[in-house]
């Protein structure tokens, strides 16, 4: 194994592309060196991208929405209190991830590209609408978060593709977002079911929404009909009945270890409605 | 030892001072199984079989013996043959024969230069298997179709024309159970399960282990009992025992689960077969949860008729447990023992079975047997005070069991505190703390036998006047702090005074493992003994000097002093003068004490919880939780409070959501901690405790042992509290959300 601290992202690119083996980038490592450890990937290219300029910035942009580097960490995010006022949704799925001292490696680019179904902060990015850029040998492209996983432990990243920095729109006025997961503990566990609801106000009204689930189909997906069940209400009980409904529709989970196919349906309706009125409540500037 | 001592009134027992490996363990400067390094040692790796049961068709190791580093592989055939009962259950378990009998069951051994290129090595030994049919659930194992394990294997206990995996039958009882059922108002029977679950401590096995050409070895080895360890290497091995010399390391937990070999041999054979050079071999956590002893799992009706006013007039269980694929590893026996030891009951009837399964071989769990049983018992005790509507800690008291009462499993009870603990109990103020929506309390007990054991200790008086004790019992929850305690109370002096050492296997007599709660109790009680011995030389020695008889000699607060005005005028002689002379009157002063102690007192419990369940998710969250044990005496309160909320934390966890998952090919799909699911800190509340203390008549200073009884009890009080809060009755453990959420909606 080759251990590569690069210092831009096209050596890192250049790297990768040049490797015959097996490559993994680098980041908070706090999937890839598990996976090292217990034998599961034995890369013969290991390249860190820890030392290059920027990744650890993040930067508010001129239109009001943020710029993520690829190594900031889950506890830098939650430290910084402006994101976590626009964003508190996308940050509270973050900071779910391990524990405390994994907090202080791992990085929502490395949860984006773990691939897992049941990636905790994958749902509120998706949710939020967030977008990615890629550099890879062909160049850079900007894609929206959710076109990213591909299936349990894939993506749709391109051979030595890797990502720069995510990015988040202006969370903009009366506008809120809320994450919830189900695990069977109170931490240092992995989502049996995870949503995200993002939305947006027009006085009582809820006049944008987005819906994600996690957990519950082979990727993180965004759900548009529970989104739409929401739209032109105050949250009433119907609304929420259609969410809970269209939520569960969208479902494709198994059963498995962590949990049932009915239980895991089941639940996904109940955090789309928790999660909703918790959105909701912190678009309307309630503290929740 | 004189009886008042009994009563209290001391100077240093009952005091929580900072405990002798405390420092140590906090620094990180404790060495545990893994941080023994040796010059020239070379690393293990394990290479085991990924399926449930299979025949092993050809090994072929070349590939790895011509990678450089690799200095030896072992397989079976490096191993003596001839080997009868346990220990060739032992050797088989240690490495497959012909047969892998388990997903984890180990193959081969590869030792080499590095970890990891044993690891790489490990990958490279070609094992060709031949696929068989599999069994991993306990009531699939005895059904017709079961496949067969191994064929003769069971003892004549066994009825005609059951399933070869039953392996062994037991039964007992007392009274007339026919007579007993027919004069209850209310009978009720059920069938109730619990999945394995594993001890779960922090440590992974880690061994070093040295073995020449000459059969001579040592090891360095993380365990709960280092003459097992010699013993059971020996046997596996076809060396002497009096040559391996095992020293035990600091021990990150072990619940039972390291009193036995898995890996140890292993160690030992490359170390042969690589020219004596060490080697070390530590597990990894998913090779300890596939490989070393989870405990068993079971199956239990229990029938139990009850008059209405809560009198149990007769009760009748069934169990079946599966321990692995090697016979005697079930604690079903115990089960039984336990089912009904709380009560006193006039007609009783147990009968059980031991069935193999393609599972890892079991080892103990604290209090092995006792929360399956609690958990059959305790559920249908609490269904059936509900259906009568009475207070179930009050039917409890009604049936306790007391001094005298000849116990479920034969011997009548000497002096025991059962009582105690369900009138403190019933005296806590979370007993009247209020309960809101989807919410519930849920009671039980249990009981735990304790244990004496084989014990050997040794003591010896410093030139200064400073102690010290050796040990053969390694120090898992506060016995150095315990025994230390002991031997300065008796002695009179310091606690700081007393250093109580782990010694190793040639410096003292055979002791058993610590287990059975055994530690402060049997290695406590000789290291009194042998201190009085030590006593007894000291008032010599002062005596002859001051030419009085010995006899004439009282031990008084660390000093020998004349009894009495006609003994003469002497100022006290202290143990540091005596100590500091010793090479002149006498030579070394010392004490030794070995016994197989009896006397050893029983341990029950009690314990009230309360939890909320999220009526849509079926998610339970423990609110409140009561533990309350008799102790006999708590020598160091703080380290018995640990057991209790340690017995109670594992039993939460038993009761919630850790379980064995087996696939469909038989491979355990929770090898991880991430999804065997221990309990993490943040979902326990505070536990609380209470200390009851009915001293032991047949401890010097009361101790009955308190490790393992407060496991049991959570297993029940989680389901009762449940059913309370939910209505729904969980009879198969784990009671995890998916299971209680579909329950919730069916019932």
């Amino acid at each position: 194994m080759r251990y590569h601290a690069v210092e831009s992202f096209e050596d890192a690119v250049r790297i990768a592309a040049s490797s015959r083996g097996t490559t993994r980038f680098l980041a908070g490592g706090t999937d890839v060196l598990v996976q090292l450890r217990a034998g599961l990937v034995q890369p013969d290219d290991l390249i860190d991208l820890k030392k290059i300029n920027g990744v650890k910035d993040i930067t508010r942009r001129a239109d009001g929405g943020w710029d993520i580097g690829a190594a900031v960490s889950g506890a830098e995010l939650g430290a910084h209190a402006a994101l976590c006022r626009d964003w508190p949704g996308v940050v509270e799925g973050m900071r779910l991830v391990g524990s405390t001292q994994v907090q202080g490696r791992a990085t929502l680019t490395g949860n984006l590209c773990n691939g897992s179904p049941a990636a905790d902060s994958v749902p509120g990015l998706v949710a939020a609408g967030a977008t990615a850029t890629l550099i890879g040998p062909e160049g850079t492209r900007t894609i929206p978060v959710a076109e990213i996983p591909k299936g349990p432990g894939r993506t749709n990243l391109k051979p030595g593709e890797v990502i720069k920095a995510i990015h988040l729109p202006p969370c903009g006025a009366n506008a809120g977002d809320a994450y919830l997961r189900f695990i069977p503990r109170t931490e240092m566990d992995i989502a049996v079911v995870g949503c995200a609801v993002s939305l947006r106000l027009d006085g009582d009204r809820v006049s944008e929404a987005r819906v994600a689930l996690g957990a519950v189909a082979p990727t993180v997906m965004l759900v548009p009909e529970a989104g739409a069940a929401l739209v032109g209400s105050t949250l009433d009980d119907a609304a929420l009945d259609a969410l809970v409904t269209a939520a569960r529709a969208a479902c494709r989970p198994i059963s498995d270890k962590r949990g049932t196919v009915e239980f895991r349906i089941e639940v996904a309706g109940v955090l789309a409605r928790r999660a909703a009125l918790i959105a909701y409540a912190r678009a309307k500037g309630e503290t929740a | 030892m004189p009886k008042d001592e009994l009563k209290g009134g001391f100077r240093l027992i009952g005091t929580r001072p900072n405990r002798p490996d405390g420092l140590d363990k906090v620094t990180g400067r404790a060495r545990y199984g893994a941080d023994i390094v040796a010059a020239n040692m070379l690393h293990a790796a394990v290479v085991r079989s990924p399926h449930a049961h299979a025949r092993i068709k050809k090994i072929d190791a070349s590939r790895a013996l011509a990678l450089e580093g690799v200095k030896a592989v072992v397989t079976r055939a490096d191993f003596p043959t001839g080997l009868t009962g346990e220990d060739w259950n032992l050797q088989e378990n240690t490495i497959a024969g012909d047969t892998a009998l388990y997903d984890g069951h180990a193959v081969a051994a590869v030792a080499a230069t590095s970890a990891l290129v044993a690891q790489d090595a490990a990958r490279l030994i070609e094992v060709e298997y031949e696929i068989l049919p599999h069994v991993t659930d306990v009531d699939a194992a005895m059904a017709p179709d079961a496949p067969v394990i191994r064929a003769g294997y069971a003892d004549h206990s066994v009825p005609e024309g059951m399933h070869p995996n039953v392996v062994r039958y037991i039964d007992f009882g007392h009274g007339d159970t026919e007579a007993g059922f027919a004069a209850a108002d209310l009978i009720r029977e059920h069938t109730y399960k619990t999945e394995a679950t594993h001890q779960g401590y922090i440590e992974p096995h880690a061994c070093l282990g040295q073995l020449g050409a000459d059969g001579r070895g040592e090891m360095w080895v993380c365990t709960q009992g280092h003459w097992y360890i010699r013993r059971m290497c020996a046997a596996v091995l076809g060396i002497d025992a009096a040559n391996l010399r095992v020293t035990p390391s600091e021990i990150g937990g072990g619940f039972g689960g390291k009193t036995t070999i898995f890996m140890e041999p292993l160690a030992l054979a490359l170390s042969r077969k690589a020219g004596g050079r060490p080697v070390k071999l530590v597990m990894s956590r998913a090779e300890v949860l596939r490989a070393t002893g989870p405990t068993a799992s079971a199956s239990m009706d229990v029938k139990i008729g009850m008059k209405k006013d809560g009198t149990i007039t007769a009760a009748a269980v069934n169990f079946r447990m599966q321990g692995g694929a090697f016979i005697g590893m079930s604690p079903v026996t115990e089960a039984l023992q336990c089912a009904f030891a709380c009560y006193d009951i006039p007609a009783l009837m147990h009968e059980g079975y031991e069935v193999l399964a393609n599972r890892p071989k079991a080892a103990a769990y604290r209090a092995p047997g006792a929360p399956m049983a609690a958990f059959a018992v305790e559920s249908l005790l609490d269904e059936m005070c509900r259906e009568l509507a009475l207070d179930p800690l009050r039917v409890r008291l009604k049936n306790a069991a007391k001094e005298g009462t000849k116990s479920s499993y034969g011997p009548s009870y000497n002096r025991i505190g059962f009582v105690e603990t369900l009138e403190a109990a019933l005296a806590h103020p979370n007993l009247a703390a209020p309960l809101g929506p989807n919410q519930g309390r849920g009671v039980a007990s249990a009981f735990w036998f304790n244990h004496g054991g084989e014990t050997s200790v040794s003591l010896a008086i410093g030139e200064d006047g400073t102690v010290q004790v050796s040990v053969g019992t390694p120090d898992i929850g506060g016995s150095r702090a315990s025994i230390a305690l002991m031997v300065a109370e008796r002695i009179g002096i310091e606690y700081d005074a007393v250093r109580v050492n782990v010694v190793e296997t040639g410096a003292l007599g055979v002791n058993e493992p610590t287990h059975g709660s055994r530690a402060t109790f049997a290695s406590g009680k000789a290291a009194v003994e042998a201190a009085e011995q030590a006593i007894a030389e000291m008032c010599r020695r002062a005596a002859a000097e001051w030419g009085i008889d010995a006899e004439a000699v009282e031990w008084v607060d660390g000093a020998a002093c004349p009894a009495g005005p006609n003994a003469g005028k002497f100022p006290p002689m202290t143990i540091a003068e005596i100590g500091a002379k010793m090479g002149g009157t006498g030579g070394p002063i010392s004490g030794h004490h070995e016994s197989v102690p009896g006397g050893v007192g029983a341990s029950f419990g009690t314990h009230v919880v309360d939890v909320e369940v999220d009526p849509a998710t079926g998610k339970t969250t423990v609110l409140r939780y009561l533990v309350v044990q008799d102790a006999g005496r708590a020598i160091h309160p703080a380290y018995v409070e640990g057991q209790y909320q340690g017995g109670a934390a594992q039993g939460i966890g038993w009761a919630l959501n850790e379980e064995y998952v087996y696939g469909a090919d038989g491979r355990l799909q929770n090898p991880v901690f991430l999804d065997y699911r221990i309990p993490v800190a943040s979902d326990l509340p505070m536990i609380d405790t209470v200390i009851v203390e009915v001293p032991n008549p047949g401890h010097p200073y009361g101790v009955r042992g308190v490790g393992e009884t407060g496991i049991a009890p959570p297993l029940p009080a989680i389901a009762n509290a449940v059913a309370a809060a939910t209505g729904a009755r969980l009879r198969s453990l784990p009671i995890s959300p998916p299971k209680l959420l579909a329950a919730m909606k069916h019932k």
